[in-house]
């Protein structure tokens, strides 16, 4: 008897673990579901659509343009060493444009945003819900999801495209600078380089991922925030920080694994 | 018979292991206030919450009008909660939105009212609950009782049919209490919505009440009005209500010497009209010469003494207060001003003189008390009342008491 419940109790755990992530991942995808239909629902949140991109988009811009630079730069330095050895230091701007704009723009802006706003988000929301606001809101007759995630959801899939776009485009300058200005390859080449070698398709598969990343963002950030109370870990304060830390590290850790699926649809 | 507005049956809810709601049967007429008291964890929120929608019941049913709410579509839930408002016990105001944000957020989201219209039924909103200058401030730069103020400015301003009140004054100094019960009391008159109130503030609460409910482990004990209340004799009951009015009579009773004559006419004037009431105006009238010949620690000592005994003597459902230096004011809701008059008698014969100086053996005074009765009906405002038994409408009794040992 003692062998046989040995024996069973991992495959219960792990039947209990898996029926738990299948319901989540269900809870997940029905909440971000409602949240996009209900961007659409009259009247339009214009309003408050433009303040969240004010506060996702515009409010990132001097980190991602920060980070766009040094990832760039690095790129450069990165494959000008790489690329000396073979002696085709023509193709960095090759390089360094497909990289960033397949993987490193959507990805890393990304994951910037879920730092800078996503945390925020996260933390908004589980507050408000264990200071009951969010209970306020449905006993006026106000869709909580509709006043607080609709306008969020719609401000990221708008900002963080445009954000990956400057990301992208301020890595290539940085790697113009450390390739060109510093290690002497001639500008022209890295340029031509860059426009003979993107293509549309690179420039469309990096948009769909930077939308797609958005959408993981804002839903697993604000997924956490609105059920912050149904957590047993942790209530009150602690439940919010507990939802904070969970909401980052879920998000990019799905931002990785969504990355490696749509890459591998994408090619 | 009257008909239900709102009606729970048989209504079970648990959270885990811990049983909340056990069988619970309640009903909430049109147009009334109902109370509901019970001891703090008792569920009375839950209850309540039950009533919005906010939570749903693991059995029984709930009935709107008749129907069960369970029966209902989305539609007709929707409008259900339109008729529905909720004042928070924590206040739920919106912290990163301000005051005028906070009140306005209910016509602005579910309302296709223009701005200006907003505006001004905000601003009418904050006159009236005496909310000035606070428009830009946030809910944190508030105190707690204009915090209450605001959530209840929020939960008025779509003029609901139904208000559901979670202890609305819980944290509020005693003056901010018997205000929010008048104006509790003044809207529900003037626009007749039902009222359900959760509170703990006994007796005072029951004044604007015109039914209570008692609920006890998750079980309505008592249902009925003010009247029935204080004929019950299941045990339980009068330990609960006695228990909790000892405890705020000595809170209203014994204010600090600054706070004695305001206090008492703001309770006085914040006392609602809607029952039929009379009141007992004592004036301990050498007061002063005592203060001149013993210190005002003796006064003060005599005063708070003279109180805690007519406290003592008075029945579970009156209230007494200071009024003025040398003043005791008693209410006493649903007595003619000529049982009053009786009342007093036998308070006055109740109160032994030398319970009240045996604080100062070595003494030798006398203590001169005087009388004066008004009765009320609905629509007296309280301060005319008292001034009427001040001056013209009612005779003056003189009671004297000395401290015979002293061989005066």
């Amino acid at each position: 008897m003692v062998r046989l419940s040995a024996l069973i109790n991992p495959l219960t755990a792990l039947g209990r673990g898996t029926i738990f992530i299948v319901i989540e991942m269900g809870r997940i995808a029905i909440f971000f579901l409602r949240s996009f239909a209900l961007i659409f629902y009259r009247p339009f949140q214009l309003n408050k659509i433009m303040q969240q991109i004010y506060f996702i988009g515009a409010k990132s811009v001097f980190v991602i343009s920060l980070t766009g630079a040094f990832t760039g730069m690095v790129l450069g330095l990165q494959g000008y060493y790489t690329l000396v050895k073979f002696g085709s230091t023509g193709f960095l701007g090759a390089a360094v444009a497909l990289t960033l704009i397949r993987e490193l723009g959507p990805v890393l802006t990304a994951i910037m945003v879920t730092g800078r706003a996503g945390s925020a988000m996260a933390a908004e929301v589980g507050i408000m819900r264990i200071s009951e606001e969010i209970d306020a809101l449905e006993t006026m007759d106000i869709n909580p999801i509709r006043f607080l995630v609709s306008p969020k959801l719609a401000a990221a899939l708008i900002s963080v495209p445009l954000l990956t776009a400057l990301f992208d485009v301020v890595g290539i300058l940085g790697g113009y600078l450390t390739g060109s200005v510093l290690l002497g390859i001639s500008p022209g080449a890295y340029f031509t380089r860059i426009e003979t070698s993107v293509i549309l398709d690179d420039v469309t598969g990096g948009f769909i991922k930077s939308v797609v990343f958005a959408a993981v963002i804002v839903t697993i950030c604000c997924f956490q925030g609105y059920f912050t109370h149904t957590r047993t870990e942790g209530f009150g304060a602690k439940g919010v920080s507990i939802s904070t830390t969970s909401a980052v590290v879920i998000s990019c850790v799905l931002i990785l694994i969504t990355d490696y699926v749509l890459t591998s649809f994408l090619l | 018979m009257k008909e239900p507005l709102i009606q729970f049956k048989d209504v079970y809810k648990s959270f885990g292991e811990n049983h909340v709601l056990n069988g619970t049967d309640l009903s909430i007429y049109k147009g009334e206030i109902t109370t509901i008291i019970g001891k703090s964890g008792g569920g009375k929120s839950v209850l309540l919450k039950h009533i919005i929608g906010l939570l749903e019941q693991d059995s029984g049913t709930i009935l709107f009008e008749g129907r069960p709410v369970s029966d209902m579509n989305k539609a007709e839930r929707k409008a259900l909660k339109r008729k529905c408002s909720y004042m928070f016990q924590g206040t739920a105001l919106f912290d990163s939105l301000t005051i005028y944000e906070n009140i306005a957020l209910p016509l602005k989201e579910t309302t296709s009212l223009s701005d200006s219209e907003i505006n001004s039924r905000v601003r009418d909103k904050m006159e009236q609950l005496d909310l000035h200058e606070i428009d830009e401030k946030y809910p944190s730069q508030l105190s707690g009782g204009m915090k209450k103020r605001v959530a209840l400015a929020r939960a008025l301003i779509t003029d609901p049919e139904i208000i559901l009140f979670d202890e609305p004054t819980t944290g509020l100094d005693p003056i901010r209490k018997k205000a929010v019960h008048k104006m509790i009391s003044d809207y529900q008159q003037k626009i007749g919505f039902t009222g359900v109130v959760i509170s703990h503030d006994i007796p005072d609460i029951f004044n604007i009440s015109q039914r209570i409910a008692m609920l006890n482990d998750g079980r309505v004990l008592f249902e009925g009005s003010h009247d029935e209340l204080s004929t019950a004799s299941d045990p339980a009951i009068k330990e609960f209500i006695q228990g909790m009015e000892n405890r705020h009579e000595k809170m209203d009773c014994i204010p600090s010497v600054a706070e004695k004559g305001t206090m008492a006419r703001e309770q006085a004037f914040a006392m609602p009209g809607q029952t039929g009431f009379s009141i007992i105006l004592l004036h301990l009238e050498n007061l002063n010469e005592i203060t001149m010949n013993q210190g005002s620690g003796a006064s003060k000592a005599i005063l708070n003494s003279f109180v805690s005994k007519a406290h003592d003597c008075i029945r579970a459902t009156d209230s007494c207060f200071f009024y003025g230096q040398d003043g005791i004011l008693i209410l006493l809701p649903g007595l003619a001003k000529d049982n009053a008059e009786i009342m007093c008698d036998r308070l006055v014969s109740m109160i032994n003189i030398r319970d009240i100086l045996d604080k100062f053996p070595a003494t030798n005074f006398c203590l001169f008390a005087s009388a004066s009765f008004a009765g009320a009906v609905s629509g007296n405002r309280p301060e005319e009342i008292i001034a009427g038994s001040e001056f013209k409408q009612s005779k003056k009794y003189k009671f004297s008491f000395c401290n015979e040992l002293e061989g005066m």
